[in-house]
């Protein structure tokens, strides 16, 4: 009796994944001591060890010297709300870039390619150039920001028609979002004030400097629901991702499911842009970090994605600060240098595959 | 679970199609590029609203029921299956259960089972878009099955397979106990594995019956445009059927 040999195929390595909980319970370890860390640096240094005792006073009730009130000012006013400020719209800009990209089943998609941050920045480069809202001091960029981005929404909404499919709604929002751009520009290039070019310029390209109590709020607020409500919608998003018919026979009413998407996304932009000027890449690219680590499944994507994108704002806000001490850069910049060598290291390690091959 | 087609319309297509296939047989539908076959299974899985005329699913009319509750008795194999991520084999195939309220163990039983039901199991930590098209179509299946369907609505379910896989497949969904209604290409695999066959023609159902009172050579000729001689399989007996080659004019 004579063996047959068997054909041995080996079968290509499985990604490995780590347990997403216990990404998720580091992630937070990274987060806490980031916002700690982010607090501490600066042009003015402060000791972490003092950080942390400010932070346990302000949050206790306990009590300082009085010979620390200025580096205490500066934890507590200044730097504390700025760090919760970046982390919240680093997991606000990841959270929606995830769903954004599901939603219209498009890897290149980001929060801004449905138009919103385009039609913000109409509403802040009137602000910038012709004074607009004047009477509101320091919140004049923001409501005029926010309130352009829900007429751009809306716009955009009538634009595509009632159907909301993938290909109208992308080609709606950059078509429009040429548009806003191009009166943004045009109200730039009229103003008479020489700086306004530059201010307009800095805010497109987002920065949280000059962030108070105040606007942190409403920015936490909305992107917490934000995201506890895409969570709910996370195996919608793994079959949205299939395709329109298969979602269907897997029982979701598509045309519903993406309006409601659309709306919640649209209004988490609009928010965050309004906050923080419209910082790019973010939205674009932490999503495609986080499926490289953990895998498509939206489940596993919106649980880390918060968490890194904050952790990753932060760091971000902290180079803006410090590597051009005492200007400030803008986010976008630093968001593209930090973010586009991390990815292109990430893609080359694994077999990382968009949409096909 | 019963499925009939009604006087079933959308504009420009499909011109009044009725078709009923009775619970747990396995109906094919067979025609030309163009006749509207697609379309007709659009229409069942709700992808599409015709236009006039009803989908009864065991004498219910399914736009009446909520897209979930439809979902938890009838699965289809689409022809637009396009996964944009880079999901796991056994994510695709769980997402079967999406309609389903049960447990995840459970869950996880069903997926292993529908991915081993189309000798796929070995594929199960795989990603999706790392398989082959003929691995594809098998793990969109074993998505299909892990629905647990009473209908089972299949857009050319042979499609990328080989010859024995194709022959595989159509012997699992036969052996399902399920209502099936399947656009085939392969006229000999449709005579071979269905109970009944209707064709179509420029959105008419023009034959309905057994694959040996449908497949003739005038129904060939007037519907396809090929001549072909009908034989009968020397083991199971139905109806095979050896073509004409045409010349190039």
């Amino acid at each position: 009796m004579t063996s047959t040999p068997t054909p041995v195929r080996t079968p290509p390595p499985t990604p490995r994944r780590p347990p997403t909980a216990g990404l998720c319970l580091a992630l937070t370890a990274v987060l806490a001591a980031s916002i700690v860390a982010g607090v501490a640096l600066g042009p003015v240094r402060i000791p972490f060890d003092d950080v942390v005792r400010f932070l346990a006073a302000a949050l206790t009730g306990g009590t300082i010297d009085a010979a620390e009130a200025g580096p205490y000012r500066i934890v507590w006013d200044i730097r504390l709300p700025r760090v919760l400020l970046a982390a919240v719209v680093g997991a606000g800009l990841s959270v929606v870039g995830v769903a954004i990209q599901a939603m219209v089943r498009n890897a290149l998609a980001d929060p801004y390619v449905l138009g919103i941050s385009s039609g913000a920045s109409v509403g802040a480069t009137a602000v910038v150039t012709t004074g607009l809202f004047a009477s509101l001091g320091i919140y004049a960029l923001s409501t005029a920001a926010f309130l352009a981005a829900l007429a751009a929404m809306a716009l955009v909404y009538v634009v595509t028609g009632r159907d909301l499919t993938p290909l109208r709604l992308v080609l709606t929002g950059t078509a429009l979002a040429y548009g806003f751009s191009a009166v943004a520009m045009l109200l730039v290039f009229q103003s008479p004030r020489g700086e306004a070019a530059r201010a307009a310029m800095f805010w497109l390209l987002g920065s949280l400097g000059g962030v108070t109590w105040t606007s942190l709020p409403i920015a936490a607020a909305v992107t917490a629901a934000g995201v506890v409500y895409l969570r709910t919608r996370a195996k919608h998003l793994n079959a949205l991702s299939l395709g329109d018919e298969t979602a269907t026979t897997l029982g979701i009413d598509v045309t519903r499911t993406r309006k409601a998407l659309f709306g919640v996304t649209a209004a988490m932009t609009g928010v965050l842009v309004a906050v923080s000027g419209a910082v790019g890449f973010v939205g674009l690219m932490l999503p495609h970090l986080v499926r490289l680590t953990v895998g498509a499944d939206h489940r596993k994507v919106l649980a880390v994605a918060p968490l890194a994108g904050a952790c990753f704002l932060i760091w971000v806000d902290v180079a803006a600060r410090l590597l051009a001490a005492p200007e400030e850069l803008p986010l976008g910049v630093i968001t593209a240098a930090l973010g586009v060598p991390c990815f292109i290291l990430l893609m080359r390690r694994r077999g990382y595959v968009f949409g096909g091959r | 679970m019963d499925v009939r087609l009604e006087d079933l319309t959308v504009a420009g297509i499909l011109h009044g199609i009725d078709l009923h296939a009775p619970a747990n047989e396995v109906h094919g539908i067979v025609g030309p590029n163009g006749s509207g076959k697609s379309t007709t299974l659009r229409c069942v899985y709700r992808a599409l609203a015709p236009s006039g005329g009803v989908v009864l699913l065991d004498g219910r009319d399914i736009t009446r029921s909520k897209i979930r509750d439809t979902a938890v008795n009838l699965a289809a194999l689409t022809q637009d299956s396009h996964v944009e991520f880079d999901f796991t084999v056994t994510e695709v195939v769980a997402m079967g259960r999406l309609p389903h309220r049960t447990t995840p163990a459970r869950d996880d039983e069903v997926v292993a089972e529908a991915l081993s039901r189309v000798d796929a199991a070995h594929l199960a930590h795989r990603g999706f878009l790392s398989l082959s098209g003929g691995e594809r179509q098998r793990v969109l299946i074993a998505r299909a099955l892990a629905q647990q369907p009473k209908v089972l609505v299949l857009d050319e379910p042979t499609n990328h397979l080989d010859i024995s896989h194709q022959l595989a497949v159509l012997a699992l969904v036969r052996s399902l106990g399920v209502t099936v209604l399947a656009v085939l290409h392969d006229l000999n695999l449709a005579a071979a594995h269905c109970d009944r066959l209707h064709v179509l023609d420029h959105g008419r159902v023009v034959r309905s019956g057994k694959p040996e009172e449908v497949l003739t050579p005038e129904v060939l000729h007037d519907v396809f445009q090929v001549r072909a001689h009908v034989v009968r399989h020397p083991t199971s007996g139905v109806p095979q059927l050896l073509f004409e080659h045409q010349e190039s004019a």
